[in-house]
């Protein structure tokens, strides 16, 4: 027997009520819940750092190149849990090769190459440039080279050619944020179009994806930008972290509204559905929902953040808080995705009973592998910085 | 001097930016193309030199009252297909539906009904039972074909949807999509699975395993397109109903007799 069909067995005896006999195997593990994950921190980084460039939020302006960096490194991680997944990732390619026209999944690779190729790496490129073509005439050996290629030889930095670049920019901006709603809101279709699962299937589910991506970049940013700052030891910028704060607190109260909209719609339509749904709900994901997702993603830090703004602790509280508040919601997000991609799996599709997933350890859709892709950008992040540093001498100079 | 250099590097970027642009361009639209254009292998294969596939449009028609739960159908269909022993994997399966007096529904299906059904299920009086034998629906708009992301799922000129083993890339979407759970992923070769209605036997003029072994007749398999056809007199005797009609899938297979309480 092979060691998929063995790991079912012990599954067999948590089935409650009836499952259709192939329901037993759940398709879209761990490494289907860490994708739309970190593709939702790449839509919101790059939707926080358009604050700067489109609407001027100044006082974010000191995330804005690390909330670019940050967005690369993660959508560079983005496509790896899907490949590891597939049946037969060495075929994965085919998706760009023959792709279906009918299939939304079909239009992954061109939403990824397009964001990539055409916002990402552009605007970074053309925000960096001047950075580079300095460092290249600064810098000597092996690195003058690196910089010379990352900055596709180019070295004219006048005045026009400056200009030109943050023109650029302020397009590539433009044409990005569009972009960053159909690259996440595109993942909430890809479930939001299952018809045949009640769970998935809402029309509300891209845009719920959206603001849920754009809270977790938000905070995922706050997070980066406190650590970074501590690393060099630097006193964050308040004004930076309280604004952020404030977008982060009006973001969850968006999000929020919104999923209380689809649970308020799906109770009092009250379709055939229901009653299986309700039972997933308390039966399956009680602690991931209503524990860890509602009340400490979602409750707690609205609350906490909120409180800030009412009361003004002193800037070392607020600090402390707004760290606290943001890494509760890093895990109210997770666990939403976790509940989004889980939960659509663990009931029947004849609505009769529930399944069940075990975690495993090892193996390509184990516990660690997971992990390393949850660790891997930040890896990418570090050297990131390293080569294109997001602040120094080059940024003053840049953001005037 | 300066403005040449400068020239030079408007070029340079205006270069760059081509660059991009033709690059990203020149792996899209030729795979696009292919895509669009590229024949599925398979089904030159399927198709012999008299085999006509414009001239049949299969479907399936089953009298759940016929239906004793032996369980035969599941395992010729295992046997005739090679589909993994496990109680896992199943291209069809028949479930047992006991409704108590009190309206509770109790269903199930040990081993996909393979071995028979043994023993009661409700301790509650018992208002009615019987058996649904179930099987891919062969959908006439079929969510598994719509998601497929590389078209290696696809629907035959004669309505039977198939998997290419040598396409599917194991993303499983199309496991999600299908509304009756009938699809599941081949434990060996990662790839999907699900019946064919033994397309290699009815192309040869032949029915499908689990037609050919049921002892009460219960599965009518045949030509929707013609009026003679057994299946169309039995579309035409009966009540028909299919399953999920809501979902506006379009089912070529059909129920007689059947109960509301079967999804």
């Amino acid at each position: 027997m092979d060691n998929v069909s063995a790991n079912l067995y012990p599954l067999l005896k948590q089935v409650v009520g009836y499952i259709f006999p192939n329901e037993i195997e759940l398709h879209w593990n761990l490494l289907i819940v860490v994708y739309p994950y970190i593709t939702g921190l790449v839509a919101g980084a790059f939707i926080l750092a358009s604050l700067v460039k489109v609407f001027k939020v100044r006082e974010v302006q000191p995330t804005y190149r690390l909330s670019l960096l940050t967005a690369l490194a993660f959508l560079i991680v983005a496509p790896l849990p899907l490949v590891v997944h597939l049946g037969h990732p060495e075929r994965g390619f085919e998706m760009f090769l023959t792709p279906s026209t009918s299939s939304a999944m079909a239009m992954f690779g061109f939403v990824y190459a397009w964001y990539l190729m055409f916002v990402l790496l552009l605007e970074i490129w053309f925000d960096y440039r001047h950075d580079l073509v300095v460092r290249a005439s600064t810098e000597k050996g092996l690195k003058r080279l690196l910089y010379r290629v990352l900055s596709l030889f180019s070295h004219d930095i006048s005045m026009k050619a400056v200009l030109f670049d943050k023109k650029a920019v302020n397009i590539i901006t433009i044409i990005g944020i569009p972009s960053a709603f159909l690259l996440h809101g595109y993942v909430g279709f890809i479930f939001g179009s299952v018809k045949a699962n009640p769970w998935w299937s809402s029309v509300l589910m891209p845009i719920v994806f959206l603001f849920s991506a754009i809270v977790s970049g938000i905070a995922l940013m706050l997070l980066i930008y406190m650590i970074v700052s501590l690393v060099r030891k630097m006193e964050p910028d308040m004004a930076c972290l309280d604004k952020l704060a404030s977008f982060l607190f009006y973001m969850m109260i968006v999000d929020f509204a919104l999923e209380g909209l689809d649970f308020v719609h799906r109770v009092y339509q009250s379709e055939e559905s229901i009653q299986i749904l309700s039972q997933l709900i308390s039966q399956r994901l009680f602690v991931s929902l209503v524990v860890l997702q509602l009340l400490l993603g979602m409750l707690v830090p609205l609350f906490t953040i909120g409180a800030t703004k009412v009361f003004r602790p002193p800037d070392e509280l607020r600090r402390l808080i707004y760290f606290i508040s943001a890494l509760l919601v890093q895990l109210g997000i997770f666990t939403t995705r976790w509940n989004v991609v889980m939960g659509g799996q663990l009931f029947s599709k004849s609505f009769r009973g529930l399944t069940a997933y075990k975690i495993t350890l090892g193996g390509l859709e184990g516990l660690l592998v997971s992990l390393g892709f949850l660790i891997l950008p930040f890896l990418i992040l570090f050297i990131l910085i390293r080569v294109l540093p997001p602040w120094g001498e080059f940024e003053e100079e840049a953001s005037q | 001097m300066k403005k040449r250099d400068e020239e030079a590097v408007n070029k340079g970027r205006r270069g760059f930016c081509k660059f991009v642009l033709l690059g990203t361009c020149s792996l899209i639209i030729p795979g696009a193309a292919f895509g669009v254009t590229q024949k599925k292998p398979a089904a030159g294969a399927w198709y012999g030199t008299t085999y006509k596939p414009t001239e049949h449009l299969y479907g399936m028609g089953i009298q759940v009252d016929r239906c004793i739960g032996c369980g035969r159908c599941v395992d010729a269909c295992k046997k005739e297909n090679n589909v993994p022993d496990e109680p896992f994997y199943f291209r069809t399966w028949v479930e047992r539906y006991v409704i108590a007096e009190d309206g509770e529904v109790t269903v199930d299906s040990p081993n996909g009904g393979r071995d028979g059904f043994k023993g009661p299920i409700s301790e509650k009086r018992v208002l009615k039972s019987f058996f649904v034998p179930k099987i891919c629906n062969q959908c006439e708009k079929p969510p598994c074909v719509q998601v497929c992301p590389v078209g290696a799922t696809y629907k035959t000129q004669d309505g039977v949807i198939l998997v290419d083993p040598e396409w599917c890339v194991g993303c499983r979407y199309c496991i999600q999509a299908c509304p009756y759970g009938m699809r599941f992923l081949h434990p060996k070769t990662r790839t999907a699975e699900k019946c064919t209605f033994c397309y290699h036997r009815i192309v040869k003029g032949l029915n499908p395993a689990c037609v050919e072994v049921c002892p009460t007749q219960a599965r009518v398999f045949g030509e929707l397109g013609k009026i003679a056809s057994p299946l169309s007199r039995f579309r035409r005797v009966n009540k028909i109903s299919v399953l999920k009609p809501h979902l506006n899938t379009e089912p070529k297979v059909f129920y007689a007799d059947l109960d509301m309480e079967v999804r």
